[in-house]
């Protein structure tokens, strides 16, 4: 099986956002892999390797494809890191791009290397627009599996049985391989993507994504991380969303700590008047 | 001059909250785009609540075959974009549930529009303001596409009120449905009696220091006593201590309750993103120093084995005086 895997660097969730000129500040920024990208290469080593061997099958391919400013090489180097194959990354200003010129991008590179299924994070978590998988989806004509929680290959190899979170409970939706899935937070859950190689009892360790290893580091230095530009797929036209602004809430007024729990009882029911 | 056509999601012949409110966000973008508000109905089943919807919309159209029973992005986005062309739409909007927000950016695949998701604000035709990273900013954006597709957050918009006079009702055809190959397989149903997390105007929260999904069950008696909605931290959720559908925050559910209890949650960023739209914020853990006290309006330094007793205690002594 030969998974696409696209990324997003973004900017550490954990800086404060500041803003200038009217829009985030993103000097010295420092950036990370999004979030929810590491979670779907998690997502497709699982699909690819025998877990309790911790060895990957014979046969599959774990592609990287990244749209980003030249230093963004960094990020995709620790997809590499984490056992990803090979990378394609299209370089890129962030000003240049829209999510409809991303989904231009990935069906040019889908069309080049014809994977067998797309896994994606839902959302970046800087952007939060949670649109670029299903947009792709409906521009192959794949169809799609969003905000996956869980993921079972068939025994044929053929399907995809997913557990996505929808509001009132878990939906369990199966689409055919050529598809786009997209992973929600506890697709990295110990059990939560079973590949009928891997033994139905292996409980993967730790929380969220694998760091990289030593080991992974050292190889992802000598794999292959191609370059191309958004003219190679057609997509260099000007973006049809234009940020025009940024603006940081207000912050909320000072709270207080009260004392106890009838006057607490007493505050909510006279002075803020919710009971 | 173009209409806007609102996805309304419906439960038998009832629309549910969250079309109210995005009926409420189509009025103002109908405005701006000079057009109508065209209600759209898709399901098995979707006549039934037409009549509901015209109190609402100036113009229904339902769209209702039995190959519908099930909600697949796949057979549901053909039929958004084909009643959006057929009627002139220019903006089409679904309100940013699990299913608009899986249909949505479909359709607007299919329509080559440009979209907005999450939208807290309209500022003229093609001008929406978001939040962005995990709410701690707003970005105000304009979309220059022929059309735009737009999910609205229910928590910033107040469901409509009913027209004086009721729309007209008119159904379109399915077409010939193609899932790709997709199925429906079930659905495992959380069933409760409360009322639904996203509209709420009490929620009743719990974080990772609950512990466990059995020391819920004080916090599930504070929100019957109020009639409260139950709401988690990803670390509960992810922990299996509560349903998953319970989670609040950047990649849960966005409330904006008037009252919001976080009982023994720190307050992370992501969390917060879920839930500091709420009007009165009330925080409860033992240690004083978690950032959940930045944003909460009151807060209690005690541990919850011993504060959340005594809070249903003392709110049953003031319903008793009332």
């Amino acid at each position: 099986m030969k998974i696409l895997v696209p990324v997003k660097r973004v900017p550490d969730p954990t800086q404060k956002a500041k803003i200038k000129d009217g829009h985030i500040d993103l000097t010295g920024a420092s950036w990370i892999v999004n979030t929810f990208d590491e979670y779907a290469i998690e997502t497709a080593l699982r699909l690819l390797e025998n877990g309790a061997e911790n060895a990957r099958i014979p046969g599959g391919e774990l592609v990287v494809v990244s749209l980003g400013p030249a230093d963004a090489a960094k990020e995709i180097r620790t997809c590499l890191a984490m056992g990803a194959d090979r990378a394609i990354h299209v370089v890129c200003n962030d000003a240049e791009i829209d999510a409809l010129t991303v989904v231009k991008v990935l069906q040019g590179v889908i069309a080049a290397e014809h994977p067998d299924v797309v896994v994606m994070g839902k959302q970046a978590v800087d952007g939060d627009a949670n649109q670029v998988g299903q947009m792709l989806a409906a521009k192959l004509g794949w169809p799609q599996a969003t905000f996956a929680a869980s993921i079972e290959l068939s025994s044929d190899k053929a399907a995809l049985t997913v557990g996505r979170e929808v509001d009132g409970g878990v939906e369990y939706k199966k689409v055919p391989l050529r598809s786009v899935v997209t992973v929600d937070l506890r697709i990295v859950a110990p059990t939560a993507v079973k590949n009928g190689v891997t033994p139905a009892s292996h409980k993967y360790a730790g929380e969220g994504a694998r760091l990289p290893s030593l080991k992974g580091i050292m190889a992802a230095k000598k794999k292959p991380l191609a370059q191309a530009t958004l003219a190679d797929y057609g997509a260099a036209t000007p973006p049809v969303i234009k940020e025009q602004s940024v603006t940081l809430p207000p912050p909320r007024a000072a709270g207080q700590i009260v004392a106890d729990i009838p006057t607490l009882v007493k505050k909510l029911a006279d002075e803020a008047k919710v009971l | 001059m173009g209409n806007v056509l609102a996805l309304c999601e419906f439960s038998g012949a009832q629309l549910k909250s969250s079309a109210l409110s995005n009926l409420a966000f189509a009025r103002l973008a109908a405005a701006a785009h000079g057009g109508d508000v065209v209600a759209l109905l898709v399901g098995a089943g979707a006549a039934a609540a037409g009549p509901e919807a015209a109190r609402f919309a100036p113009k229904v159209v339902v769209v209702d075959d039995p190959g519908l029973a099930h909600y697949l992005a796949e057979t549901f986005a053909p039929i958004v974009a084909e009643v959006a062309r057929a009627q002139g739409a220019t903006l089409i909007s679904a309100t940013a549930t699990a299913l608009g927000k899986d249909l949505a950016p479909r359709v607007a695949g299919l329509l080559d529009a440009g979209m907005a998701s999450d939208v807290a604000k309209l500022d003229g035709k093609d001008t929406f303001i978001r939040p962005i990273l995990a709410g701690n900013a707003y970005s105000k954006i304009q979309i220059t596409t022929p059309v735009i597709v737009v999910t609205p957050r229910q928590s910033e918009f107040e469901a409509a009120a009913a027209l004086a006079a009721p729309g007209q009702v008119s159904t379109a055809p399915a077409g010939a449905l193609d899932a790709l190959g997709a199925e429906f397989v079930k659905l495992d149903a959380q069933k409760s009696d409360r009322p639904d997390l996203s509209d709420a105007k009490v929620v009743v929260a719990g974080g990772r220091g609950m512990k466990s999904g059995e020391n819920f069950k004080v916090l599930e008696q504070l929100a019957d006593l109020l009639g409260a909605a139950m709401g988690a931290s990803r670390a509960a959720t992810d922990a299996g201590m509560v349903p998953a559908d319970w989670q609040v925050g950047q990649t849960g559910k966005i409330v904006a309750p008037n009252l919001y209890f976080a009982v023994a949650i720190s307050g992370a960023i992501q969390h917060l993103a879920g839930m500091k739209g709420s009007k009165t914020i009330v925080a409860i853990n033992k240690n004083k120093d978690e950032p959940i006290f930045q944003v909460a309006d009151y807060g209690i330094v005690a541990e919850w084995e011993k504060a959340i007793p005594e809070l249903i205690s003392e709110i049953k002594k003031l319903q008793a005086t009332r």
